[in-house]
Order: structure tokens, then sequence, then C-alpha cells
């Protein structure tokens, strides 16, 4: 108790102790949740019936945060090589036995439900890479990269060729986050950056199917395609575009409501909110989002030890990349990857994984003292 | 935990610190290159993009104006515009099509054709389409599903406007019709203009003042969805309706002229010589318009194309005719006024005729000839040889150059499109068209208008008006005067005077139209059956048109040519004989005599004119 140097650990509220739960984290959360519902709510169009069928999805994902935080990071650390592990054989299944939606191969099918091993990977991988290196020398040795290397490479190769290009991004950027937090040297980073870039070309030719190849084209040039692949990005910068300052208002948005806007209300609902609230609603939302990466960065700082820094960190790096590639996306800055924007999309099974992850950070944050000491 | 990492937490814990700061910054940079891409779009674009929203949500949708209408000279309506009927159906909002269909033939009659066309729309258009199933609607069948309209979700009846020709086929070949817009149509229209209307003037007034009649569009800006389906009108601005048009027709007269061919083909044209107002253009056979405002069947058209009569050709504007014996007049005129001849100078007829150094024999069709004749004689009596012999002095030149100035081989400028100019050869023609030299026989069969003279009907009346006229020249038309949308009257354009026909000796066109006066009224005259009982005093010429001289390649007899060798029947006149309120010129193709088929006709229409019609006819009846 008398040991300060976890900072603030003294004026802990109630919440905190019992719940386990960040306060600052969970009224940002609930925030951006609660501002997600209001968007999608125009974007269904007064459908009321699936907007409710998402406000108990985030209850759901919710509950799973206040479960997860109640999980002390050291049962967490131990458990983390058989959670790995237990992912790494579900892709394999899922390569074996899957069953195949929409042209790529993402499910298992469990008889009572469906599972997807590839959402659950985003936290098992980064869970195993923060396990490895705080088990080794700081700065990291050849050797341990190279292990790390292939504890990433594995799952995330299993999940590309399904193929969820979007997914593979997010979880090998989990385990690159915590390798490049775990301080792997500048020249590594160097080294690897230039590899990547090689690697590129190669990518182009062996490793993408037509359909990705078409997506970077479309990226590059969308007029290319106006009314094919190129219809949603034109299309959704024309509605972020006509939101101007402060935006057309609330369920007024022309480009949304008049159906122009594809996939309004799951990957492009970006578009829906710039549209409908303008400039102004577009910077609300990017401080919230970068509040939380800053509050879940300060709970990585803080956190009593390596494992738990590491994985607070990469998890806070990976919500930054979710709502940087979306936005990214949606604006025309980046090419189209299937992935949502985070707590604000229509969809349950990725934000069920995101939140499980908040719950990590929490119970990060909320279980120090009780084991520091 | 290893023993390094305990031996070095603090180390640990700075790196891990000072690689969080660098993440943190580099968020912060990621999210103010989001924000710098938002705010390029969002208030640099902004007009742009709003621009494009915009033109994406607001489409301009045309509104049809409404067609102008048609009246005769006496306010007689001649095509007008009807509310039918069409029944429609929105496949979006029928759960089961098939069902639907089962139902509905219980109330309305469907030919297969009708489902055809239906089904095939359905699958090419969005579901919430409208797509029609019928067109024209009886009056029984819009009631029964009035009654019904509850058992039929997503059916509805839609009125519209279609034109209608109420006289049917009188003044069917003036008035004209209209049909739907077709491909080649379309490229020549004004797509903003034309963006609703489906029907345009294809033949007659109806496409000669298509612009007049067409109106202009209206314009309705509609909000759209992705898909095009309209969800509310925003702002509307109405279609200016077209101009109503009064012809110079006189529906009476058109009658009359009609009923005169009868059974027969060919065709009647009166010309007011005062004005070059048509009163009347009948040409037979003729066809019922409204078959074309819908699309006429396949078997209706190859009939009316086809057919032996052929319904559909227009004869007082493009049927091309020797002019025989008719442009005798006008022979005689220009005899005199080139100094050829004077009316005293005689001609000695035998029966034929013949120049020095040929051996062949040109006959006049009086077996025997008609003795000594003057100019008077000549024309009274149609002396062939007489014109032979003026023909041959007189060179075809000098005719060209005469008789061109009466329309002869030149188009009248009617208002309908669609004219022939006839042909009025010479020397030079010849050598251009056909690349030969001209040979005199030709010039003595051109002095009894046969050989390659050819004039249409129309050109015959025009030559006929300014005989009457004594040289004054006036473009025959039809149109008398518009009404625009506003009740107000809209100019038309006059432009009918023409520079007249100045003869050295004006004298002579009354030895001329002495002559012609003695054709019909005189003692000997070819016509005077027809003339001896009229109580006015008129002038008339008779001609007829030997068949088998007519040029090849001509498309409009040449197939007749083996089975109907019959002479086409000629006769133009006009009435009083000062001051003239009428002229008229009539072919009856295969009549055979001019005096005893086409004569008789004119006689019928001048005397409704004179007679009857005219004191009650707009624009006379309070002389």
């Amino acid at each position: 108790m008398n040991d300060d140097v976890v900072g603030p650990a003294r004026d802990r509220s109630f919440v905190q102790r019992y719940l386990h739960l960040d306060m600052p984290l969970l009224v940002l959360l609930a925030l951006v949740a609660a501002g997600g519902l209001v968007v999608l709510y125009s974007a269904f169009n007064g459908d009321f019936e699936a907007w409710e069928r998402q406000c108990w999805r985030l209850g759901v994902a919710f509950f799973v945060m206040l479960v997860l935080a109640q999980v002390p990071p050291s049962l967490l650390r131990r458990w983390t090589p058989l959670l790995y592990l237990a992912g790494v054989a579900s892709l394999l299944a899922v390569m074996l036995f899957g069953t195949s939606a929409g042209g790529a191969r993402r499910w298992i099918d469990l008889g009572v439900m469906m599972v997807q091993p590839s959402e659950f990977m985003k936290l098992a991988l980064p869970m195993m890479v923060a396990w490895v290196l705080a088990r080794e020398d700081v700065p990291p040795r050849v050797p341990v990269i190279l292990v790390v290397v292939a504890v990433i490479g594995v799952p995330v190769g299993l999940i590309a060729v399904q193929p969820d290009l979007g997914t593979a991004l997010l979880v090998a950027a989990a385990g690159v986050f915590a390798l490049f937090l775990g301080g792997l040297s500048w020249r590594y980073i160097a080294g690897g950056a230039v590899l990547a870039g090689a690697a590129a070309p190669l990518l182009w030719f062996f490793g993408m199917r037509d359909y990705q190849r078409q997506r970077v084209l479309t990226f590059l040039d969308p007029e290319r395609d106006p009314l094919g692949a190129g219809y949603h990005i034109i299309q959704s910068k024309i509605a972020i575009g006509s939101g101007g300052v402060y935006g057309k208002g609330w369920m007024a948005g022309t480009q949304s409501h008049l159906e122009f806007l594809p996939e309004r209300h799951t990957d492009f609902i970006f578009a829906v909110l710039s549209e409908e609230f303008g400039f102004f609603g577009v910077c609300v939302l990017l401080v919230l989002y970068m509040a939380v990466v800053g509050r879940g960065l300060w709970i990585a700082g803080h956190a009593q030890d390596r494992y738990s820094r590491l994985l607070a960190g990469s998890i806070s790096l990976t919500f930054f990349v979710y709502f940087f590639t979306n936005i990214g996306m949606v604006s025309g800055l980046l090419p189209v990857v299937g992935l949502p924007l985070p707590l604000v999309s229509f969809g349950g099974t990725s934000m069920v994984t995101l939140m499980a992850g908040f719950g990590i950070l929490m119970s990060i944050q909320t279980h120090r003292r009780l084991w520091s000491s | 935990m290893t023993v390094q990492q305990l031996q070095d937490p603090v180390r640990e814990r700075r790196l891990v610190r000072s690689r969080l700061v660098v993440a943190a910054l580099a968020v912060l940079a990621a999210v103010g290159v989001l924000a710098g891409r938002m705010w390029w779009l969002q208030v640099a674009g902004y007009q742009h993009y709003a621009t494009l929203s915009q033109e994406n949500r607001v489409r301009v949708v045309g509104v049809p104006p409404t067609r102008g209408l048609i009246y005769d000279r006496n306010g007689v309506l001649l095509a007008e515009n009807v509310p039918t009927y069409r029944l429609v159906v929105t496949p979006e909002q029928v759960s089961n099509m098939d069902n639907l269909l089962t139902r509905i033939r219980k109330v309305v009659s469907l030919r297969p054709t009708d489902l055809e066309r239906f089904h095939e729309l359905r699958r090419q258009r969005p579901g919430f389409q409208e797509i029609p199933l019928k067109f024209d609607l009886t009056e029984k069948e819009v009631a029964r599903l009035a009654v019904n309209r509850h058992r039929f979700p997503g059916v509805e009846v839609k009125a519209q406007l279609t034109r209608n020709y109420p006289l049917g086929s009188t003044a069917v070949h003036a008035v004209g019709y209209v049909g739907r817009i077709n491909q080649q149509e379309l490229s020549g229209l004004s797509a903003a203009e034309y963006s609703a209307t489906s029907h345009i003037g294809k033949t007659g007034i109806e496409r000669y003042y298509e612009k007049r009649l067409h109106g202009h569009v209206g314009v309705k800006r509609v909000e759209t969805n992705a898909m095009g389906r309209t969800l509310r009108v925003l702002d509307r601005d109405p279609p200016v309706p077209g101009e109503d048009l009064q012809l110079s027709l006189d529906v009476r007269l058109q009658k009359v002229a009609e009923g005169a061919l009868g059974e027969e083909s060919g065709a009647i044209v009166a010309i007011d010589p005062q004005t070059g107002e048509l009163l009347a253009m009948a040409s037979t056979p003729t066809f019922d318009p409204n078959l074309f405002v819908n699309g006429i069947s396949l078997e209706d058209y190859r009939s009316l194309q086809q057919g032996k009569d052929k319904p559909l050709f227009n004869r007082v504007l493009r049927g091309q005719y020797p002019p025989g014996s008719t442009i005798k007049p006008f022979m005689g005129l220009a005899g005199l006024e080139t100094g050829t001849t004077t009316p005293e100078e005689t001609v000695y007829d035998p029966g034929y005729y013949s120049i020095p150094g040929v051996d062949h024999r040109w006959r006049c069709w009086k077996r025997g000839g008609h003795g000594t004749v003057n100019m008077h004689d000549a024309i009274e009596e149609s002396c062939d040889t007489y014109f032979y012999d003026l023909a041959y002095k007189m060179g075809i030149n000098a005719m060209h150059d005469f008789l061109l100035p009466f329309g002869i081989g030149r188009s009248t400028g009617v208002d309908l499109s669609g004219e022939l100019s006839g042909l009025m050869p010479s020397k030079e023609w010849k050598r251009r068209v056909k690349g030969k030299p001209w040979y005199h026989g030709e010039t003595i069969i051109a002095g009894i208008g046969q050989g390659y003279m050819l004039a249409t009907p129309l050109q015959l009346a025009y030559a006929t008006a300014t005989m009457a006229n004594r040289g004054k020249r006036l473009r025959p038309h039809l149109l008398r005067s518009a009404t625009g949308p506003d009740g107000k009257a809209v100019p038309v354009p006059d432009p009918h005077q023409r520079p007249p026909i100045q003869l050295d000796k004006p004298q002579r066109w009354e030895t001329i139209i002495d002559a012609m006066h003695d054709v019909v009224q005189g003692p000997r005259g070819t016509a005077r059956r027809v003339g001896r009982d009229a109580p006015y005093q008129f002038a008339g010429k008779t001609g007829t048109a030997q068949v088998f001289g007519i040029a090849k390649g001509e498309e409009y007899d040449a197939e007749e040519l083996a089975k109907r060798l019959r002479d086409h029947a000629l006769f133009i006149s006009f009435a009083p004989l000062k001051d003239p309120k009428i002229a008229v010129a009539v072919v009856v193709e295969n009549g055979g005599g001019g005096s005893s088929t086409a004569a008789p006709m004119a006689r019928t229409v001048m005397d409704a004119w004179l007679l009857r019609l005219r004191q009650t006819a707009q624009g006379y009846g309070d002389e």
C-alpha cells in the first residue's frame, strides 16, 4: 500500500477496486459507443429492430469486457502459451474443415455456434509475443526475434490464406507492436521496413488474390471503375465532402438515406457520420479515439511487469490501427480493406474481441497493486 | 522471469516507456493526417462534393407539353388529344405475379403479345417501376377495373393524352399523323426538348409544323435514390403547350373532292388563286391515320405500303405525272411571248405532224386532223399537231425557260414536307442527267406535255392559279393562323408573294384564258359537256397522259404499267374568269380521258365551292 511506484493507486474508487474497471477508459468507450449508436440509427434509416440488435451486442461486448477485467494479468500470462496454441490449432482446423462464406473460409461450425478463430488471434498473438519477450533479455536478441517472427508469421499466414486481409493485417500489427515496444533495435526495424518494401512486389504477384489486386488498383484510381469497385470510394468521398463543417444534420444525409452510399451501416459508417455531422463531428470522434489510445498507452506505461506493458501497449496500438485503417479507407487514403469502424459499425464479432481487449487493459490497470508489493 | 530482467527492471521500463512515447507521437501524427484529409474533403472540397451530392440525388425529369390542335378554316377539329387509359403493374407491390395475371384476365382481355411485352419489360426494369400491361383500355374495362381495384394491389389505370384524328381518313394527306419517335428521328432532335415526348409528326402538317405543335417541355426536379426511384417532387416548371393551327382547308370541300374521286386513285387540288391558300387537297385512296398513332401492326402496314393503290402515297405532292395536254395553254402563252407565233397564225393539221428529213409521223389525237387551226382553236380542240409545230419552232430551251416560272419542274414550296419537284427538261438537263444529246423528237412531244416532262397535281394547280391570276404568283400553303397557349394569335410568316410573271403584252393572258374558256364553254371545246350548264363562267383544259410514255424508274408506276395501261386523265380549271376564286387540278390515274373522267370532278368541286360552301366559309362569308 505504501509503494508508490505505480502512481495514483491511492485514490481508487469503488468501481476500480471491486469491479476492476478503469473509469476514464470506460467513460471514453461509452461515449464512442453511444455516439456510434446515434450514427447507426440514422444509417439504419429508422430500422429500429436492427438498431436494437446492435444495442444488445454492445451490451454483450461490455459484459465480456467486465468479465475479462476480473481476470488478473498473472493468470492470463500463465495461460498464454496454451491459448496461443489453441488459436493456431483452430486456424488450422478452419483451413481443413472451415465453413466458406463469400469466397473466404473463416468460420468453424461447432454445431451450437460459429466461431472465428482469427478474431481470437487478435488477442492471443500479442499475448504470446509479450509472453516470449518477457522471458528474454532486453533488448531482444536475434534468436528471440526470429522466434517472435515465427510466432507472428504462422497465424498471420493462416489468416491471410483464408483469405482475410483485414484481420491478418490487424493480427500482424498486434504482434509487431508488441515486438516494437519490447525494444526491438532500430536497426532491425529499419531492416524490416526495407525487407517489407522488397516483399511488396512479390506479394503483388504471388501473394494476392485477384480481387485484392483490384482493390489496390481501385484505390490508386477510383475513376478506373466508377460504377464497379470504384463506386464505393467515389460515393463515400462525396458523402464525406458534402458534409462540410457542420454536416447535413442527423438523419438528413442524402448520400446515405438515398442509398448512394454502400455498406453504410458497416464498413462505411464513418461516411454517414461525416455527412451528417461534418468536420466538427469527425473531430469529436477523432479526439475520443485518440483519448482511448492515449489512456491505453498510459496504462501500458504504468503497468507493473513487462508482459502487461507489452500487451497493454499492443492492444492500444492495434485499436489505433483499427480506426486509422477504416477512416483512411473510407476517405480514400488507403485501399479498401474490409475493416469496421471500431465501436460504431454494425456487427458483433469484432466488437466483442475489441471489448475483450479493453477488458484486459482494465485488468492490467486495476490489478496493479494487488500483486505488486 | 530471467535473471537479466530482474537485474535491470528500471532500464527495461525506461525503454518501453520511450517506445510508448514514440508510438504516441506516431499516433498523433497519423490522426493529424486523418484530420487533414477530412479538412481537405469537408472544408476545402466542400463545394465540389456538395455539388456532386446534389447531382446524385436530384434528377430533372421532363414533363411533356400538350400537342397543339389542328383545325380546318371553319374551326372543324382535324387533330385532337384524347385521354386514353393504360393498365400498369408495379411488380414489387405484387406478391404473386402469375396469380395476379390469371385473375386480372377475368376482368380485362389480354392478348399473348401484351403478356410477352410485359414479361420482357419486367426483366429489364427495376421492380418499383410500373410496367404497362395493356394500352387503350376500353371504357368498360376501366369501369370494371375501378370496381375491382381492391382485389389488385400494384395494378393501376393511368390516363394519358393520345393523338386522335376525329375525321379519320379525311384530309389525311394534308394533316398527316404522329407516331412514336424512332432512333433516326431521335438523333436529329433536341434531347432536352423531347425528353418527355413519345410521339412526333411523321407526315403532313403534323410533321412540317412539328415545332409549333410540339410546344416546350416542362421540367420537374425530383429527388431520387441510388436505384432511380423517385421519392418526391422538389419543384416544377410547367410545360408550354404547342400552338393550335388553323389550316386553310375547308373540310366540306375536302370531302367533296375526296367523294368526287371516289374509288379512283388520283388527286384533286383546289387553291384560292388570290391568296395561295389550299382549299382542298385530296389524294386517294386514303387511310386512317389513327392506326399509326400507337404503332401500326405489321400486317396493316404492309397492306398500306404494298397494296396496289398505295394509300400512303401522297399523290398531291409526290405523284409525278406527264401533264399531257394541260400544258398547252402555257405552251401557247410561251409561243406568243417568245414571238414564235401570233394568235392569228394558223397551222394545217392533217392528223399528224412531220419534219423535213425525218420519216416519223407524230399523230394528232384526232384521226384525220383538225384542218386549219389558229391558237384559239388549237387550245379549244386540243390540237396536237399545232403544238408539235409550235414546240419544234420554239425549241426545248425556250420552253424550259418560260414554263419554269409557272412551277413546272420546280417545287411549289408548299408547307408540307416531301414535295417532289416534277421535271421540266432542257438540253442541258439531258446532257447532265442522261449524258445524251437532245433530239428534235423529244422537243415535239414535249409540246403536248409528254416525254420527260412531269408535274405533280400541286404544281398543275399552282400553274393554273398563276394563269388565273394573270401572272401574280402566290406560294400555295395550308397554314392560315396559329394560336398560342395564351389564346392569342401567334404571327405566321407570310412570304407567300412571289415576283409576278410579266408579259410584254398583258392582253396575251386574255387570249389564252379566252381559249381555255371555250374548252369548257365553247361550241367545240373538248370539255364542253362539262361546262355547258354551269351558272358561272370558267376556264379549263383537259389532258390525257399516256402511261406507257412514263420514264422508267418512276417507282410509282413501274409495276402497275403492265396491268394498267389506261391513260391518266387530267384536268385543270379555274373560275370565275374575272377575279378567279378557285383553281383546281385533277389527276385520275388510269382514268382514261381528261374530259370524261377528270373534268366532271373539277366541276363538282368548283360548284360546291362557288355555289354553296364559299358563302359560309371563314374568310369569305362576309364578302
